[in-house]
């Protein structure tokens, strides 16, 4: 893809500071039409059609959750949490015509008012062209906790 | 010096129409409760579809305990205390997995999954007086299972399975199984752990709500388009019951009924699972396979611990006075593989530490057990739908968001707490 390195950064830096500021309907346009946006549970690799996952969205469900959130009345983010993401360990994993599989890792830290819990794990971006800019198609979050038990996450992971 | 701390009086902190913050948060009363109730009585551990094989194991808890849930190579389930009888490590450090003997990993010492020590290392270090017979793994004392549900009891004696469930219990598992078109069910998902700061008696209150959906979950209602706000509202004709021991239902069948439309349980339209309606018709014959499928399935929360939250199992796991982790899993329907798509979909959604509805439940336990730390007022308030309720069949009745369930709970809780 005719992508350069430094432009699949920024995205992915974007896309962080969208989620973190909670810019919903911002970062809710980054996505494609065919959006798969998962969290695993329990591992690395389940089987999201036969293992339940934490978060296992397609693009209306991500646009529920966009609007949800919106209302400003979804209490487990009322007030939002306030949180920044440190992106790091960035690795073109695939460079094909159409998509470019992205890799990284990001320690979060998310404050409320009665916590704060420091979130960790890898990303991985698929990314696409679309008339002429990135957008976002796939994207899985390996949480290093994921078969553990955790607490409410409610925010944009 | 020596100070006496006095016995919680359960009497004084638990009326008909409200109960003390206290019970929420006093250590001391966590620490009674895992006496009189996690060991005591029964508590579910796991489902029989998690070690199918023999060999299959599982790690679970009853209480604080930790647990080995097992199948020996006669397909017979054993509960084992996760404890080397030696001094003490974890012979089985994975959640779950398939093995015939468990090595502990300090000493070398083995055991059947069934219990038995069979072989300590270097036996010259022990005489003829050491016998492997004393030195199994602890074994929980009774172990039961209805319809494949297991639980324990670390007691020796009480009441039976069948008694500790009740009719009512039963009938609400068997009413969980018979929307199987092979009467069977699976709990194979896998779970989802989330983690709560609050009591774990908050979460089983919770489960028989049925005032706050229209409230805490509002923001969903917004956005999508559930049909939760019609069996859940005031003006439903839906009902909350107290089952007996404990045990508690919002019955959203009156409701249902009302409506007349098959599946409306799991929001599909009556044609779009074909397939699951004819196994279903061809399992139980047309008519009572169309009363099954208006029906939907129970809503019942089996005290202390076994949430059947319609098409979802959760496990309410107490940690501590202030933490508690919930389990939670879709259930699969054996013969409706349509079925359990949609509600292997649906249960990403809803519910677990991301979920469009789970997560905001959380958050009302965590801000009620940060609230009831407050001096004033002491008491939770549980009058509403008092001067309401009604019997029918036997069993205490009350409009869908009345307290009849918690008064229910909290009156078996302080029988548990009170007696000898």
């Amino acid at each position: 893809m005719s992508v350069d390195r430094r432009q699949i950064e920024e995205f992915v830096y974007q896309e962080a500071r969208l989620q973190d500021e909670g810019r919903y309907d911002e970062w809710d346009a980054l996505w494609t039409e065919d959006a798969h946006y998962w969290v695993p549970a329990n591992g690395d690799d389940t089987d999201p059609d036969r293992q339940i996952s934490i978060i296992n969205d397609n693009r209306k469900r991500i646009a529920t959750r966009v609007n949800q959130l919106m209302t400003g009345e979804r209490h487990s983010q009322v007030p939002p949490s306030r949180m920044r993401r440190l992106i790091s360990n960035i690795e073109i994993e695939e460079d094909g015509n159409e998509e470019v599989k992205v890799g990284s890792n990001f320690i979060l830290i998310e404050s409320r008012s009665h916590s704060m819990t420091t979130w960790a794990g890898r990303t991985v971006h698929t990314l696409r062209q679309e008339g002429g800019t990135l957008k976002l198609a796939r994207k899985k979050v390996i949480l290093v906790n994921n078969s553990e038990a955790l607490p409410t996450m409610s925010f944009l992971i | 010096m020596d100070t006496v701390t006095p016995p919680v009086d359960y009497e004084d902190l638990i009326k008909e129409d409200r109960v003390h913050g206290s019970l929420y948060t006093d250590t001391a009363v966590f620490e009674d409760e895992l006496e009189r109730i996690w060991y005591r009585g029964w508590v579910y551990v796991g489902h029989e579809s998690e070690i199918r094989q023999p060999g299959d194991y599982c790690t679970k808890k009853i209480g604080l305990q930790e647990i080995i849930m097992a199948r020996d190579e006669d397909g017979e389930i054993h509960l084992l205390h996760n404890r080397c009888s030696h001094r003490g490590n974890k012979v089985a450090a994975s959640e779950r997995g398939n093995a015939n003997f468990f090595r502990c990993p300090y000493h070398g010492w083995t055991f059947k999954n069934s219990g038995e020590l069979t072989g300590a290392p270097y036996r010259s270090g022990y005489d003829e007086s050491f016998r492997k017979q004393d030195h199994g793994l602890g074994r929980v004392s009774r172990v039961a299972s209805y319809r494949e549900f297991v639980f324990g009891s670390l007691s020796e004696q009480g009441m039976d399975l069948r008694e500790h469930l009740g009719e009512k219990g039963m009938e609400a598992i068997d009413g969980l199984l018979a929307l199987s078109p092979e009467d069977d069910i699976e709990l194979t998902a896998g779970w989802l752990k989330h983690r709560v700061r609050a009591n774990w008696k908050m979460l089983v209150e919770n489960e028989v709500d049925g005032y706050h959906p229209k409230f805490v979950h509002q923001s969903l209602f917004k956005v999508s388009s559930s049909q939760i706000t019609d069996v859940a509202s005031d003006k439903a004709s839906s009902v909350v019951r107290d089952l007996g021991r404990g045990h508690t239902e919002l019955d959203f069948r009156p409701e249902y009924r009302q409506m007349g439309k098959r599946l409306a349980w799991c929001g599909a339209r009556e044609d779009s699972l074909p397939d699951y309606v004819s196994a279903m018709e061809e399992w139980h014959g047309k008519e009572r396979a169309h009363e099954l499928l208006v029906d939907g399935p129970p809503h019942v929360m089996i005290f202390p611990n076994l949430f059947i939250a319609e098409t979802d199992v959760f496990v309410i796991e107490p940690h501590s006075a202030g933490e508690t982790v919930q389990y939670q899993t879709p259930v699969f329907f054996k013969g409706a593989p349509d079925l359990n798509w949609r509600l292997l979909r649906q249960a990403e959604a809803t519910i677990g530490p991301a979920g469009l509805l789970l997560a905001d439940d959380a958050e009302m336990f965590e801000r009620n057990q940060r609230g009831v730390q407050e001096k004033s007022p002491e008491w939770l308030v549980l009058r509403r739908g008092l001067e309401r309720e009604r019997t029918e069949d036997g069993c205490t009745i009350g409009n869908l968001t009345d307290e009849t369930g918690q008064r229910a709970i909290w009156h078996h809780y302080k029988e548990l707490m009170t007696r000898d």
